[in-house]
């Protein structure tokens, strides 16, 4: 798309909306938000730079091919899965460890195999939805 | 045939000699049961699986499993070892070990399973296998076409014996094959019947019983050591051992014993003359194959001890030999280059070990004393007599072992002292990992006849009582039981079966003038196949048109036409439209959604359509926020987006929506697409008219904070309680990605390929 204007608000755009949709995906446990829409917000992110400069540049900006990223996710959320799994508990079951404290109310933060998971599915939609559309916008 | 290579190359790799090892290992383990399961004391293993439908992987080991284990185990390791000489070389070799390993897994596991379910999926798991290891030849399309025979017959035949096993389980409430046996005979329950039909088709394909006997020669496409393995103990045995596990519920009926006495009976004479007409040695033994089979099949319609100890015995002694001779046949092929009998002759000479092994299993296949097939012979003329169809069961049974006599001289006698003809290679002596076998499996036939006691205290009378489903009295296995009938029916046979043998060469030629007027079944599979792709190919072309409009139209004609007879035959009472307590914003989003309709129907362009319908899903999505679901919304709008985004792009490549700036509107696509509308707006409105059920949102509302430390519900849902269906539904949404994608860019290049030849 030949607009300077969109051109030079694109690269202001895509990394607050880059920003923004890890935000969504890291508060959608307590908030609106989440995996799933985080995924599509950073797919709309990479979608309007790809708009601006290309899907050529907009592939090596993402460096990793959205193939690939949206395999990782699928893998990491099995993962996650796994986990529980040799844990003892039934598959998918959420593990949590409280770091500096021994519950959610006196613990700073957890480290918790729902947010991998929930990380997992942002890479899925990013990864599924930018495959699509790059391969689109190739076409020719 | 050249299935094996350069004798030189390297044999001793992981693949060859670590299945092996393994499964000798396997053998080991499983003879520790040997005396507590011949003292009566069966072993049993559970492993839950899937508890909630009474199935787990329970495994039990009788003395019939037992028996086939060991077959399994111990014929398995030598016939690895062999494989791994007689294909070294072979650049493919390692998938051929996988493949022969894997098979010997599914096979055990099949005869080890109690559940039937499990017993079922190691089934279908020696039928995938066996395809491939039959196949492995594959760049050779008649081994292909007959590895997919073998499968289509075989896969046929298990989905009936899945059917007739899980209505099986169902009847008898449980799926446990020992507690069902244990309950006795099932002969005039409800259903028996058809059970014991689909529990026949399952074991009568499977090992090849006539009419559906032609896979199992075709099957010889397999490299020699693959015959040697499935057509000794495993594979084709699977229907025998079924028939012999079911017995105690299924057996005793008159539909049993005829069915099996005439199928059983028709198999072994028909293959045993069919054996005598072939010239090609492996082909002989296929039929020989086929023969034993149906002896077994034979001997299995009976209930009585003599019946059933001369099925387990000559079950034992057939596996020993025939896989011994297989594999002599490989050596011989290896060696000479050619398995023509006509040709073959006077090796001895050159190959004494391989005379001397293929002597053992050929006196053991004739059923010449002191060997175990003497007993076995002498078992099963006892058991012929006590049968209830004698006048029938007993000259079958002197014809087929008759035959089996002859084919014993001309596969193990003729081409080690026979005539020479001119052959392709001069013999000479196999290497040692391929004689092993035949010459271990040679001496345990002579072995197991010389020790009648122990070899039917430890393995046949073990299996008798598995299979009688009581305690057996045993005593029936003995090399001498003294002047009696059965005793002048074998020196009958010998003298039958020897002037078959001087008659074999003019009988051959009689017998393929008698062939060629038969029907030819494995012809009528071919045209039976063709004519099945052609009804498949029609009806694709019918239903596939490739128009994606006809596609859109048939499956919202479908549904109209579900939901319409529904809502017409089912009694769902009146529907209330309640417009009171809309205020402004509610009555403003409305309109904007039927305005967005509206020009989507008068728009001639597609990109205007394609944003008027963004329009539209904007307006669900204010809606959804109106009624407090946030995360909904959000997703709906970011779809919508991203909808438009990804259309627009393929519209960009499409011709105009109508370069003729005329309208066209087709009557019939106007009205289904408002009859699905009506439709959908009478089921929105009458469910909302049922009182909402809040027992699972309490349940959420309850749980979510205190069992998921999240506040969020929808995305508690999403991550936590409902994480299996999330993990289907992100897979989803990677297979879809990944197929458009390979879609487009096969598109893509498939466009360059052509531009480049222009």
């Amino acid at each position: 798309m030949n607009s300077i204007i969109f051109t030079a608000a694109a690269r202001l755009l895509v990394a607050l909306l880059f920003v923004f949709s890890l935000f969504m995906l890291l508060r959608g446990h307590h908030l609106p938000g989440g995996g799933f829409i985080g995924g599509l917000i950073g797919a709309v992110a990479f979608i309007v730079y790809s708009l601006a400069t290309g899907p050529a540049e907009a592939r090596l900006a993402l460096r990793i091919s959205p193939e690939v990223i949206a395999m990782i996710g699928l893998g990491i959320a099995l993962l996650a899965g796994l986990f529980s799994f040799f844990m003892g508990d039934p598959f998918f079951t959420g593990q949590w460890y409280w770091v500096g404290g021994d519950s959610y109310e006196t613990a700073a933060f957890s480290i918790n195999t729902v947010l991998v998971f929930d990380i997992g599915v942002y890479l899925v939609v990013l990864g599924g939805i930018l495959s699509l559309t790059y391969a689109f916008e190739e076409e020719t | 045939m050249a299935d094996h290579s350069d004798p030189n190359a390297p044999w001793k790799t992981v693949s060859g000699i670590g299945t092996s090892a393994i499964t000798a290992l396997l053998f080991v383990f499983f003879l520790q049961y040997l005396p507590g399961v011949a003292a009566g004391d069966p072993v049993r293993w559970v492993i839950p699986w899937i508890p909630s439908l009474d199935v787990n992987l329970t495994f039990w080991i009788d003395g019939l499993s037992l028996m086939f284990a060991l077959l399994i185990t111990g014929i398995g390791a030598m016939v690895m070892l062999y494989a791994a000489k007689y294909l070294a070389g072979h650049p493919q070799y390692d998938r051929f070990a996988l493949y022969l390993f894997s098979f010997m897994l599914s096979m055990l596991g099949l005869v080890l399973a109690d559940n039937l379910i499990a017993l079922f999926v190691f089934w279908e798991l020696t039928t995938f296998t066996s395809y491939l290891l039959i196949g492995f030849s594959h760049t050779d399309p008649k081994s292909r076409r007959n590895a997919l025979q073998a499968l289509l017959l075989t896969a046929a035949g298990g989905l009936a014996l899945l059917a007739g096993l899980i209505m099986l389980g169902i009847t008898q409430g449980t799926f446990e094959m020992s507690q069902i046996n244990a309950a006795g005979s099932l002969e005039g329950q409800r259903f028996y019947l058809l059970i014991l039909i689909l529990v026949l088709c399952g074991a009568f394909t499977k090992s090849a019983q006539v009419p559906f006997h032609f896979w199992l020669p075709n099957a010889m496409a397999a490299p020699t050591p693959v015959s040697a393995y499935l057509h000794s103990a495993t594979m084709v045995k699977a229907g025998v051992y079924l028939l012999a596990r079911m017995h105690p519920s299924l057996s005793g009926s008159d539909v049993w014993i005829w069915t099996l006495s005439i199928f059983g009976a028709v198999t072994a004479v028909f293959a045993s003359f069919m054996a005598l007409r072939q010239t090609d040695l492996k082909q002989t033994l296929a039929y020989t194959t086929l023969m034993a089979l149906g002896t077994l099949v034979m001997f299995l319609a009976g209930s009585t001890g003599y019946a059933i100890t001369a099925a387990m015995t000559f079950l034992l002694v057939h596996s020993l030999y025939k896989a011994g001779l297989f594999l002599t046949i490989g050596i011989i092929d290896h060696s000479t280059g050619t398995r023509d009998a006509n040709l073959l002759g006077g090796l001895a000479k050159a190959m004494p070990i391989t005379a001397v092994a293929a002597a053992l299993a050929g006196l053991a296949m004739a059923g010449i004393p002191p060997f175990l097939g003497f007993i076995a012979k002498e078992v099963a003329y006892a058991g012929a007599l006590e049968a209830r169809l004698l006048v029938f069961v007993v000259p079958m049974a002197l014809v087929a072992f008759a035959l089996m006599f002859a084919v014993a001289g001309i596969v193990a006698y003729k081409p080690f002292f026979g005539p020479q003809g001119k052959l392709p290679h001069a013999p000479h002596e196999g290497p040692w990992p391929m004689l092993l076998g035949p010459v271990v499996l040679g001496v345990l036939g002579l072995a197991f006849g010389l020790l009648p006691g122990l070899s039917a205290y430890y393995l046949i009378e073990p299996a008798v009582a598995a299979v009688m489903g009581a305690p057996d009295s045993g005593g029936r296995v003995k090399l001498w039981a003294g002047f009696n009938m059965p005793l002048l029916l074998s020196l009958v046979t010998f003298a039958l079966g020897f002037v078959l043998y001087l008659k074999h060469q003019s009988l051959r030629g009689l017998l393929a003038r008698i062939e060629a007027r038969g029907p030819n079944l494995d012809a009528g599979w071919d045209v039976f196949l063709d004519k099945f792709m052609a009804l498949a190919k029609g009806q694709t072309k019918l239903i596939q048109t490739g128009v994606l409009r006809q596609y859109m139209f048939a499956t919202f004609a479908v549904f109209a036409t579900t939901v319409l007879v529904t809502l017409l035959t089912r009694n769902v009472g009146g529907i209330s439209l309640g417009f009171a307590g809309l205020g402004f914003m509610e009555w403003g989003v409305a309109a904007l959604i039927v305005a967005g309709t509206v020009l989507v129907l008068q728009t001639s362009s597609r990109i205007v359509a394609l944003v008027a319908l963004g329009v539209v899903g904007i307006g669900v999505a204010l809606i959804f926020i109106m009624y407090s679901a946030p995360d909904v919304a959000i997703t709906q709008l970011l779809v919508e987006l991203l909808v438009v985004v990804l259309l627009a792009l393929a519209f960009l490549k499409m011709p105009h929506l109508d370069p003729s700036g005329t309208q066209t509107h087709s009557f019939a696509n106007a009205a289904l697409a408002a009859t699905v509308g009506v439709l959908t707006t009478i089921v929105v409105l009458l469910v909302v008219d049922q009182p909402f059920d809040r027992r699972l949102t309490e349940f959420f509302e309850a749980t979510s904070w205190t069992e998921a430390f999240g506040r969020n519900i929808v995305n508690v849902i999403l991550v936590d309680f409902r994480t299996l269906d999330t993990f289907g539904e992100i897979a989803v949404v990677l297979i879809a990605a990944l197929g458009a994608f390979a879609l487009l860019k096969g598109a893509t290049k498939a466009r360059a390929a052509k531009g480049d030849r222009k």
